[in-house]
C-alpha cells in the first residue's frame, strides 16, 4: 500500500511557543487515520501546516497528488451564506466546465444524502445537515486526502453518530483517505483504522496504534465491543502521559472514572 | 394596511393644516401647498422642455457621479481592505482627505475642468466616494478566518477570491455606503449647480429665488425631496434582492 | 509606531505627488498650487488674525448648530424610539423630510434668516439631526429587553426606565450618530458660507479668495485647515466616546 502523506520531523513554533515538537507519520492510501490529543496541544497548528495555511518551521509535509480538502469545526462559517447549497459544493469546481461542475456537485450531494437540499440556502438547513454540506464539497473536489478538523465537535450528540456513520460510509464507498484531527477519544477509536496519540504542547507523538476493530462498525454493538474498551482506556492513560499539565490530569481523572462506572473491573 | 394608514394619514393631515394655514397667513413665503402644486404643474408639465434640459441632465450628472464614485470606492476599497499594509499607508490620508467638505475643492476643479459637467461630475465623485471606499474596507476587512482557509484550501483562483468572496462578504456594509453616497449625490448635484452653470434643478432652483418667485422655490424643494426619497427607495429595492441571501431573522437560522 | 509612520509615508506621497502635479505644464497654471507654495501661505495666514477669526466664526458656528441638533434629535430619537405609534404615525413625514438636501434649502434660508449666521446655523443643524435622530432611535431598537424587564420589576416606571436603562445604553450609539453628525455639519456650514448668506467664516475666506484675486493657494489653504477641523472634529468625539463608553 502506498503512502498519501508522509510527516516527517515536522514542527511548529510561534515566537518562542513551540506548538508541534518534532512529528513523524504516514498516512497510507485508502486509511482513515485519527489524531488525537488533549485540547490546546497542537492538533490545529498540525492540521493547518499538513494543509499548506501555514508553513511549518521545520520539517517536511508531502503529499502524494495535488489536492487536498478541509471540513472545518465551524460549518457556519466554513460555508458561504450568498451561495446555495448546491453553490456550497461547486464552490472548488469553478476551473471546470459547467455541466461536469454541476454533476459532480449532485452526486457528492446524493452522497450524503441532501439531492434534495440543493436549491436551499445553507442556512436554512440544520446544523447536521450543513456539516453534510461541508463534507459533500470536500468530496466533490475529490481530494488526494480530507482532512477534517474536530468535523463533529459543534453539533448535538445525536447528529454526531450520524454523521460518523456517514463518513465512515462515505469513505469506503469511494476509498477516500482521510486525518481526522479531534480531542474526543471515543470519537478517534470508533472512526479510525490507526489512532496517532499526541502529548500536550508541544504536540510530540505519544503512540501509533492500530484499530483492531472491524470495517463495519456499529454506533452500538462497537461500542461495547470489548476491544474497543480496551484501547479506549489505553488511549485515556496514554495521553496522561508525557507532560501532563493540570487540565490534562483534570480531564484525565474524568476520563478514568467514565471508564470504571461503564467497565465492570 | 393599518399601519399604512396611519403613517400617511399623519402626512395627508400636516399637508391639510400647512394649506389651511398656507391659505389663511397669505404669507408670500409659505405658499400653501395647491399652489405649490400648481406652479410645479405649469412648471414641468406645461413646459417640458423645463424637465429635459434641468430636470434630466441633473439626474443624469447625480446617477452618473454616484456610479463612478461607487465603481472606484469598491474596487479600491477591495484592493485596500485585503491589505492590511495598504491600509497602514493610506489610512491617515483618506481620514483627511474625507474630512475635506468637497465643496472648498469647487473653486479648485472649476479651474482644472471649467464649468460644466466634467466639473460638476468631479464635485460629485470627489464628494461621496468616501462612504462607499471606507465602508468596503470595512466590510472586506470583515471576511472571516475560516473562510479565508476554505479559499486557500481549495485553491481558488484570484478572480474567484475576490469577486466570489470579499466582495459578497463585503456586500451589505458596501450597500450601507452606497446609499448614504446617494443621498449625499443629491447634495452636491444642487451644490455643484449652484455654481458656475446655467442649468439643472440647483441652477433653476436659484433663477427662482432670485426672481422672489417663491412658489417655484417650494416646488424645487419638493422636486429635491420627492427625487432623495425616490432614489432611495429604489436603491433599498436592489439591495433587497441583491442581499437576499442574507438570513433574515435569527428564528429562521439554524443554530 | 510604525503604523505611523507608514501612515506619514502615505501623506508624503500625496503631498509628492500634488507638488509633481501643480508644477507640471498639463494642468492650466495656477489652477493648482504645489503644496510648497500653499505650506508658505499657510503660515502666513495662520498668523493673521483675520483669518483665526474666520476659523474661530466657522468652529464656534459648527459647535453651536451641534449644541441645537442634539438638544433636539436626542429627545426626539428618545420618544420615537420608545413610543411605537409615534414612529408609525411620523414615519412618512421623516421619511420625506431626510432625503432634501440641507443646500436645497438655502435660498428658503436665506429670504427667511437673512445672511447673518442664524441662516448656516439653522441649514447646519437641518443636516445634523438626521444621523443624531436615527442612531438614538436605532439604539433603543436594540436596547435588551431583559434590562428593562429587570427594571421593571425593581418597581422603576417607564420613565425612570427611559433615562436610567435606555439613555446609558443608548449612549454609544447616540455619540456615534454625534460624531457623524459633526462631519457633517462642518461640511454644510463651509458650503453655506462659500455660496451664499455669511459674511465670515472660512467657507468665505475660500470664495472670497476665489472671486477677487483668484488665490487659489488661499483656497488651499481654507480647505486644507478646512479638512483638518474636520479630523480633530471627528477624533475629538471619537476620543470622547472612548472615555465615556467604557463598559
Amino acid at each position: 500500500m502506498s503512502n498519501m502523506l508522509e510527516v516527517a520531523d515536522l514542527g511548529h513554533t510561534y515566537g518562542d511557543y513551540e506548538a508541534i515538537g518534532g512529528l513523524t507519520f504516514t498516512v497510507r492510501a485508502g486509511e482513515l487515520v485519527c489524531v488525537v490529543g488533549p485540547s490546546g496541544c497542537g492538533k490545529s497548528t498540525l492540521l493547518r501546516t499538513i494543509s499548506g495555511l501555514i508553513t511549518p518551521s521545520r520539517g517536511d509535509v508531502s503529499l502524494k497528488g495535488s489536492h487536498l480538502a478541509v471540513v472545518f469545526q465551524d460549518y457556519q462559517r466554513s460555508l458561504f451564506p450568498w451561495l446555495t447549497v448546491q453553490g456550497n459544493v461547486e464552490f472548488p469546481l469553478r476551473s471546470l466546465p459547467r455541466a461536469e461542475r454541476r454533476a459532480r456537485a449532485a452526486e457528492a450531494l446524493e452522497w450524503v444524502g441532501l439531492g434534495k437540499a440543493a436549491k436551499k440556502r445553507p442556512w436554512q438547513l440544520s446544523g447536521g445537515m450543513q456539516q453534510r454540506v461541508a463534507i459533500a464539497r470536500a468530496l466533490a473536489y475529490r481530494p488526494a486526502l480530507l482532512l477534517m478538523d474536530e468535523p463533529f465537535a459543534s453539533v448535538d450528540a445525536q447528529t454526531r453518530f450520524e454523521l460518523e456513520d456517514l463518513l465512515l460510509r462515505v469513505r469506503r464507498e469511494h476509498d477516500t483517505t482521510v486525518l481526522v484531527v479531534t480531542h474526543d477519544i471515543d470519537e478517534s477509536v470508533y472512526l479510525g483504522d490507526r489512532i496517532l496519540v499526541l502529548s500536550n504542547s508541544p504536540a510530540r507523538l505519544v503512540a501509533d496504534l492500530d484499530v483492531p476493530l472491524p470495517a463495519e462498525r456499529d454506533q452500538v454493538t462497537t461500542r461495547t465491543d470489548e476491544a474497543f474498551v480496551a484501547l479506549r482506556s489505553k488511549v485515556a492513560r496514554l495521553l496522561n502521559v508525557g507532560k501532563p499539565s493540570i487540565d490534562v490530569e483534570k480531564w484525565a481523572a474524568a476520563e478514568r472514572e467514565s471508564l470504571s462506572e461503564t467497565v465492570p473491573s | 394596511m393599518n399601519k399604512f394608514l396611519q403613517r400617511w394619514s399623519v402626512f395627508a393631515g400636516l399637508i391639510i393644516v400647512w394649506q389651511v394655514l398656507g391659505v389663511a397667513a397669505d404669507d408670500p413665503f409659505f405658499p400653501p401647498p395647491s399652489e405649490i402644486v400648481e406652479a410645479a404643474w405649469e412648471w414641468w408639465v406645461l413646459e417640458p422642455e423645463n424637465v429635459t434640459e434641468h430636470v434630466l441632465p441633473s439626474i443624469g450628472r447625480l446617477l452618473s457621479g454616484w456610479a463612478i464614485a461607487s465603481v472606484i470606492g469598491i474596487a479600491l476599497g477591495l484592493l485596500l481592505g485585503r491589505s492590511d499594509r495598504a491600509m497602514e499607508y493610506a489610512g491617515p490620508l483618506l481620514v483627511f482627505l474625507r474630512s475635506i467638505p468637497p465643496p472648498a475643492l469647487v473653486p479648485v476643479f472649476l479651474l482644472l475642468f471649467k464649468a460644466g459637467t466634467s466639473m460638476q461630475l468631479a464635485t460629485i465623485v470627489f464628494g461621496v466616494i468616501w462612504p462607499v471606499l471606507l465602508n468596503t474596507v470595512d466590510g472586506a476587512r470583515s471576511v472571516d478566518v475560516t473562510k479565508v482557509d476554505t479559499s486557500a484550501v481549495f485553491r481558488i483562483p484570484r478572480h474567484q477570491w475576490v469577486l466570489g468572496v470579499v466582495l459578497p462578504a463585503a456586500s451589505p456594509k458596501i450597500f450601507a455606503g452606497l446609499r448614504v453616497s446617494l443621498s449625499l449625490s443629491l447634495v452636491l448635484m444642487v451644490i455643484s449647480e449652484l455654481v458656475g452653470t446655467d442649468n439643472g434643478i440647483g441652477s433653476q432652483l436659484m433663477t427662482a429665488q432670485r426672481e422672489f418667485d417663491y412658489t417655484r422655490m417650494w416646488a424645487g424643494i419638493v422636486l429635491l425631496g420627492v427625487l432623495g426619497y425616490g432614489l432611495n427607495t429604489a436603491l433599498l429595492a436592489v439591495e433587497r434582492r441583491a442581499l437576499a441571501w442574507q438570513p433574515r431573522s435569527r428564528d429562521e437560522q439554524h443554530a | 509606531m510604525r503604523a505611523f509612520t507608514r501612515g506619514l509615508i502615505g501623506i508624503a506621497g500625496f503631498l509628492a505627488l500634488w507638488e509633481l502635479l501643480g508644477r507640471s505644464p498639463l494642468l492650466p497654471a495656477d489652477a493648482l498650487p504645489p503644496p510648497s507654495l500653499v505650506f508658505g501661505e499657510l503660515v502666513t495666514q495662520l498668523t493673521s488674525s483675520e483669518f483665526i477669526s474666520h476659523v474661530v466664526a466657522t468652529v464656534l458656528a459648527v459647535l453651536i448648530a451641534i449644541g441645537i441638533a442634539i438638544a433636539i434629535a436626542v429627545p426626539s430619537g428618545l420618544v420615537l424610539g420608545s413610543v411605537p405609534a409615534v414612529r408609525h404615525a411620523t414615519r412618512a413625514v421623516i421619511e420625506f423630510l431626510r432625503p432634501i438636501p440641507s443646500v436645497a434649502l438655502i435660498p428658503l434660508a436665506l429670504v427667511m434668516l437673512g445672511f447673518g449666521p442664524e441662516t448656516k446655523i439653522t441649514l447646519a443643524v437641518y443636516a445634523a439631526l438626521w444621523p443624531i435622530l436615527f442612531n438614538t432611535i436605532y439604539a433603543l431598537d436594540e436596547l435588551d429587553p431583559l434590562l428593562v424587564e429587570t427594571s421593571r420589576v425593581f418597581g422603576t416606571g417607564r420613565v425612570g426606565v427611559l433615562f436610567r436603562v435606555a439613555l446609558p445604553s443608548a449612549l454609544p450609539f447616540v455619540l456615534t450618530g454625534i460624531r457623524l453628525a459633526a462631519t457633517t455639519a462642518l461640511i454644510v456650514m463651509v458650503s453655506v458660507e462659500l455660496m451664499a448668506g455669511s459674511e465670515i467664516g472660512l467657507g468665505y475666506f475660500i470664495m472670497e479668495a476665489r472671486s477677487g484675486p483668484g488665490r487659489m493657494d488661499q483656497v488651499l489653504v481654507g480647505t486644507v485647515v478646512a479638512g483638518a477641523i474636520g479630523v480633530l472634529l471627528n477624533n475629538g468625539l471619537e476620543r470622547i466616546r472612548r472615555r465615556w463608553v467604557a463598559w
